[in-house]
């Protein structure tokens, strides 16, 4: 495959602009890295070595400038412990005093089905803007960006057992919105 | 016998570490019992793949 010409990357324009948003929460802040990366690509076309699709390969380049603007976030406004708390207090929310769920979780029959469906990733998306953007970032960047355990606790300074925290309050808060807004939905 | 919130805790790790054997042990204990935590442990991996897909679906504008 050659590299990709003007037209090629505009076209994958929307596709990064949505993954950065998801990543980053900052429409304005996606919008520069997606500028940055299209731009990258551009210069660095050279660079394209053919053995990877261009998608995957600007995808590469995205995840890199994804990474460098949520470094210098962090690095802004690092953790505290109080957002430690904020963490622990929301799984806590969820779980009675004697440790059984709140609401217990119910079966979602087929869920794969749910993929077909367009509203559904309407609806995955509003879930998850409903996290607060820190703990979102770190849970996209484990999700949807699939670096490591050990990757994110470099990049943000963190341990393993903040990171493990704030990835289950993640999952906790997307299961329980997904639960009620979809599966659980009967309108939907 | 664990609680569904330490369960919870321990089906979230088991995505990111290899649990020992004494956490496992204690995790299937528990989910032969458990509806709501099996349900759970699959709503984690149904989750995963659907946020992994979520960016690369084609059928936006």
């Amino acid at each position: 495959m050659s590299a990709p010409g003007d037209q090629d990357l505009q076209q994958y324009r929307s596709y990064l602009l949505r993954y950065a948003l998801l990543q980053l929460r900052d429409p304005a802040l996606a919008e520069d890295v997606v500028q940055e990366t299209l731009l990258a690509a551009l210069e660095g076309r050279a660079g394209f070595s053919g053995k990877s699709s261009h998608k995957t390969w600007l995808t590469g380049i995205l995840k890199h400038k994804i990474i460098d603007a949520i470094r210098r976030k962090s690095r802004e406004q690092p953790l505290t412990s109080a957002d430690d708390e904020s963490e622990t207090d929301a799984i806590d929310a969820l779980f009675k005093p004697d440790g059984h769920w709140q609401r217990f979780p119910a079966s979602w029959g087929d869920p794969e089905r749910s993929l077909e469906d367009r509203k559904f990733w309407e609806v995955l998306e509003m879930c998850s803007r409903l996290m607060p953007a820190r703990t979102a970032r770190v849970f996209m960047m484990r999700e949807v960006m699939e670096l490591t355990t050990e990757e994110i606790c470099k990049e943000l300074a963190i341990t393993p057992t903040n990171l493990w925290v704030m990835l289950h309050r993640a999952r906790l808060s997307l299961r329980e919105c997904l639960e009620i807004k979809w599966f659980g939905n009967p309108a939907k | 016998m664990l609680s569904c919130k330490e369960v919870s805790v321990l089906l979230s790790q088991a995505q990111e570490r290899r649990l020992g054997p004494g956490e496992r042990l204690g995790l299937e204990l528990h989910l032969m019992l458990c509806n709501g935590c099996t349900n759970f442990r699959q709503q984690l991996d149904f989750m995963r793949v659907a946020l992994r897909r979520c960016v690369n679906r084609e059928d936006q504008p």
